[in-house]
């Protein structure tokens, strides 16, 4: 398995099939999918990925998106997925790779206002359009809510999960301002806390919805 | 040299009596402190304490900050992405490191050539192992002229999938990754063994034809001296620190009135930290510096000083937050050291994380068990006899015992054990979060329930019973309270979905690491800094310091800068076996203390009053007896007639003395947890409903963040007890869910409702009086699941995971 034929990339070699490959192909997933009962990853694409006619890479492409706010433009390899974009190329670390693999949403980050797993997303499919990480949701200096009643209720222990929990909370608090226990466990169904903040973040999402109103 | 991957310090299993006597002291003054539970027996303990001790805190509803709901001194910086772990440094030049690692659980390398790698473009450095698994020792140092290839006798045996080969430091990780896979290897593979029974076996495939010399001390009982290890079979340990066998087993059996004897298998648990492992090598000629994700700070700098000879002086251990460890981050490591190798020869610093796949393989593992218990009993519920033989593996390491509850929990005359190690071709066990207690609690608290319900008596009512423990009797009263428990016929609900409920309880040795030292330090501006190389790891180390200094010093928890995790400072312990809390507390406290001292006695000259008139309150520095007298903490300091006061101090003893040698005090931190399920018995699916966990930690600093350890505990508990398990392909011996979709963990919709209780315990062991709780809070867990698995369904589940294929195994249904 692990040494196997040369002329594959390192993706492919590891997993069988070319995730990257197979990435562009489905698109962007949308975070917290991942259920553990059937252990499958279902993959539900948010807008279509804008087309590209020419043919990208090996070398670097150039990407411009706007992120937290600013445009900001890359030069980057077409493999290199959002979050690595995020983390290498613009330091913004906030935004975690934890399985790299879609499986456990401590990468989320909004496109657009939707959450997605940044490892599942390739960097060129967000071109042009708006990412929001973990370091842009306070604005003007406010913390979101959600942010706050993450400090009060005690829901980062580690904190390592924390950036993209509160990424999964303040999107279901944007379009669902009213949700209910299971609402906030179904929108954090994907994200993994190994050090069980769980009952902290439900009591600081509903916490955060209630002072929202 | 010493082995980087053994764990230390992750418990004085084996303190060191000859060493060091307690320590003496030329003047000592009497102090009285509370002792026991409020609401139940409390009253005063008096010691006789070192003069430089503080003054008896009293109980936490007389304090400010201490035992005060306290937000997170550090949860601004999480939650807004601010805060920086290892995973996320970056520095100028840096390189990207990538394992090669072994694809056969047991091979010879015939031949190994690194050339290719070496000339991949972006490649900077390539460094081969030439030591035993784990033995990632410097031995080609000096090489001026690296080779370029290299034959067997030089190179390692392969013992597991995984291990660790050789490592390229590059450009880029893409470009690391591709280098990496051009190190050709010739492998002649060899038989292997993967299975705790067959590993056991006359004829196995035998792991290590030579004696282990390396105690290791990963686990939790089950590591027995070098010479007695026969084939693949390490042991028996027959004793722990808390003594050896003790009466007659067999007479006790035969005093007893039933006896009951049963087998229990508990799974390979994996530790799945959100943050790998791994870290930032800087190496410069005059420091090296070590960003890592450790729960030991000093511990890795202390590794990496023996391996590289370095002074410790020029070795500095960063820790500033890290995503999670439960046991299995003590040590330099392999990546620690080949990242330090890499980045001297390399010249610039080398990052060198684990991705997810090396973490389940290389990083660490609960090993699994394989529990035969017997137990006699009177019908009055005496127990007369316990006896307990195990066998586990932990892979290529040491340490697969199941704990001390068997031997400590009940009263029993007659106790004996045989823990045995068990060697297979995989990854080795480390430490995990109340290393065996865990395992061996699954065992004894089904085989309590049984003997309740063969006695017709309700499992609480029994462990009163036969459970001198006082604190323990406090929390099963107070926990059946909270969960409304009512003893219910096994197996009674009409319909396929069958409710239970069921209780397990555990315990976990208070130790102490002597080696816990911070300075606190006060500047003229008001500002106070408190430094120490202990981390937080996620438990609230830093929150819990600031309200220790906060309150002695008369302010808040949010005034104290917390600067920790960083090897300039004084040695902190490494953080495991719930050492900490209760370890860097009363170290923190006196200094503050003293640096208090000092403070007030510069005021006190500048105001022309006795010393001991004046003290400091609600940001206030005042005379007790001339209310003129007063101002705030920082026109205070102001008086100061240097630019800041400063004091270190270190843990002292225990109040009263160690129960044994130097760091295993006197009294357990028990726990109990009580269980809802909801069983399908036409699909076999468990689902837990309510917990309600019951537990006491001393004095507990910050209630808001002991709840959620033991959340955490609990939840730990129900992925071991459910979901976790490690599976190995028998063919290859490669791990086959070595990722977080196929090793199940629970997630939200697994968590269930989670109620806690907590019991305030006063032992006056300290000037904080403050014990940990990371691991008691993970030990009853599985049992208390188990026992209401079967109070659900009437039959009982002896194996873990409880899987719904085993649910409809057991219930017969196919
Ligand atoms: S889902 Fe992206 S890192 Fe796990
Ligand atoms: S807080 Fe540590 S993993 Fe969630």
């Amino acid at each position: 398995m692990k040494n196997d034929s040369k002329e594959r990339s390192p993706e492919k070699k590891k997993q069988g099939v070319s995730r990257r490959a197979f990435l562009r192909g489905a698109g962007m997933t949308t975070a917290g999918t991942v259920a553990l009962a059937s252990g499958m990853l279902s993959f539900k694409p948010a807008e279509p990925a804008p087309a590209k006619t020419a043919l990208m890479g090996p070398g670097e492409t150039e990407v411009s998106l706007t992120v937290n706010g600013q445009q900001r433009t890359l030069w980057i390899e077409p493999r290199t997925t959002l979050a690595d974009a995020l983390r290498e190329h613009l330091h913004l670390t906030g935004t975690k790779v934890v399985c790299d693999r879609g499986s456990c949403s401590a990468c989320t980050v909004w496109v657009d206002g939707t959450p997605v797993n940044s490892c599942m997303t390739l960097a060129v499919d967000v071109d042009g359009r708006e990412v929001t990480t973990v370091e842009g949701l306070a604005k003007d200096g406010e913390l979101h809510p959600v942010q706050e009643a993450f400090i009060e209720h005690d829901a980062s222990m580690c904190g390592f999960c924390t950036p993209g929990m509160v990424m999964s909370c303040a999107g279901l608090l944007e379009r669902n301002p009213n949700p209910s226990l299971d609402d906030v466990k179904l929108a954090t169904s994907g994200n993994l806390c190994r050090c069980g903040t769980y009952p902290k973040v439900f009591d600081a999402t509903l916490a955060a919805a209630k002072k929202m109103k | 040299m010493a082995n980087p991957n053994k764990k230390k310090i992750v418990l004085p299993v084996a303190p060191d009596t000859e060493a060091h006597g307690p320590v003496k002291h030329l003047y000592s003054k009497k102090v009285k402190l509370p002792y026991g539970v409020p609401g139940h027996n409390l009253t005063e303990m008096e010691r006789e304490v070192s003069i430089d001790e503080p003054p008896a805190l009293p109980i936490n509803e007389k304090l400010n900050v201490l035992g005060k709901r306290t937000k997170r001194v550090d949860a601004i910086y999480k939650v807004t992405g601010a805060a920086k772990y290892t995973a996320d440094i970056q520095l100028p030049g840096m390189l990207f490191g990538k394992f090669l690692r072994s694809p056969h659980p047991h091979a010879i390398i015939k031949s190994l050539d690194v050339s290719a790698a070496r000339r991949y473009p972006g490649v900077r450095a390539v460094h081969v192992l030439l030591m035993e698994p784990g033995g990632s020792v410097e031995r080609d140092s000096g090489h001026d002229a690296p080779a370029e290839t290299y034959n067997m006798d030089q190179l390692p045996r392969l013992r597991y999938v995984g291990q660790p080969i050789a490592a390229v430091a590059a450009e880029s990780q893409y470009i690391a990754n591709e280098a990496v896979k051009l190190i050709k290897v010739e492998y002649e593979t060899k038989p292997f063994v993967l299975e705790l029974d067959k590993a056991r076996k006359k004829g196995a495939p035998i792991v290590f034809e030579e004696v282990i010399e390396d105690g290791g001390n990963e686990g939790d009982v089950g590591v027995k001296a070098a010479d007695e290890q026969k084939g693949n079979l390490r042991g028996p340990t027959t004793g722990s620190f808390l003594g050896g066998p003790r009466g007659d087993v067999e007479k006790g059996f035969a005093e007893a009135d039933f006896v009951l004897e049963k087998e229990y298998r508990t799974q390979v648990q994996t530790h799945c930290c959100l943050e790998t492992h791994g870290v930032v090598a800087d190496w410069q000629p005059d420091l090296l510096t070590v960003y890592a994700s450790t729960q030991n700070t000093a511990g890795v700098r202390d590794d990496l000083a023996e391996l590289f000879g370095l002074p410790k002086s020029k070795v500095r251990v960063i820790t500033e937050y890290m995503g999670g460890g439960f046991g299995s981050k003590f040590g330099a490591g392999h990546f620690g050291v080949m990242a330090t190798m890499l980045s001297k020869k390399a010249g610039r610093p080398v990052k060198l994380m684990l991705d997810r796949e090396e973490e389940h393989l290389s990083a660490g593992n609960r090993p699994n068990s394989h529990q035969m218990l017997k137990m006699g009993f009177r019908n009055d519920g005496k127990i007369t006899a316990i006896d307990l033989t195990s066998y586990g593996t932990a892979g290529v390491g040491l340490g697969a015992g199941v704990g001390r509850v068997a031997q400590d929990m009940y009263e029993c005359p007659n106790f004996r054990t045989a823990q045995y190690d068990v060697f297979t071709h995989a990854g080795p066990g480390a430490a995990f979060r109340a290393p065996g207690n865990v395992q061996g609690v699954f065992a004894l608290e089904q085989m309590i329930d049984e003997a309740a319900e063969r006695l017709g008596m309700d499992p609480v009512k029994y462990r009163d019973l036969i459970d001198k423990h006082e604190v323990r009797k406090i929390q099963r009263m107070k926990g059946a309270e909270a969960f409304g428990w009512k003893y219910k016929k096994p197996g009674s609900d009409p319909g396929p979905i069958k409710r239970g409920f069921g209780m397990a309880q555990g315990h976990w040795t208070r130790f102490i690491n002597l080696n816990s030292s911070a300075t606190v330090r006060i500047n003229k501006d008001g500002s106070v800094a408190i430094m120490s190389s202990v981390q937080d790891i996620g438990t609230g180390t830093k929150t819990i310091l600031a309200q220790v200094v906060a309150e002695e010093l008369g302010l808040m928890a949010e005034d104290i800068t917390v600067k920790i995790g960083d090897t300039l400072y004084p040695d902190g312990p490494g953080s495991g076996g719930s050492v900490t809390a209760g370890s860097i507390t009363p170290a923190v406290r006196n200094a503050a203390y003293k640096a208090k001292m000092e403070l007030l006695g510069q005021v006190a000259g500048a105001w022309d009053v006795e010393l001991s008139d004046l003290d400091m309150k609600n940001g206030e520095v005042f005379s007790k007896t001339d209310s003129s007298k007063k101002m705030s903490f920082g026109e205070a300091t102001k008086k100061m007639r240097t630019n800041q006061v400063m004091a270190t101090a270190s843990r002292p003893d225990d109040y009263g003395g160690f129960e044994i040698g130097n760091g295993i005090g006197y009294g357990r931190l028990g726990s109990v947890q009580f269980a809802e399920v909801l069983v399908d018995t036409e699909t076999g699916f468990i689902k837990v409903e309510r917990v309600v966990a019951a537990h006491s930690c001393g004095r507990p600093l910050n209630p808001l963040q002991v709840e959620s350890q033991i959340n955490g505990g609990v939840i730990m508990g129900i992925g071991y007890a459910l979901y976790e398990d490690r599976i190995l392909d028998l063919n290859t011996g490669y791990q086959v869910n070595a990722n977080l979709e196929q090793y199940k963990l629970p997630y939200s919709k697994e968590i269930p409702q989670i109620e806690t209780v907590l019991i305030e315990h006063y032992g006056a062991f300290s000037s904080t009086d403050a014990s940990g709780i990371g691991e008691p809070a993970n030990i009853p867990t599985a049992g208390a699941i188990a026992n209401a698995v079967y109070n659900a369904i009437g039959v009982r589940l002896y194996e873990l995971p409880l899987t719904p294929q085993k649910v409809l195994a057991a219930l017969g249904v196919s």
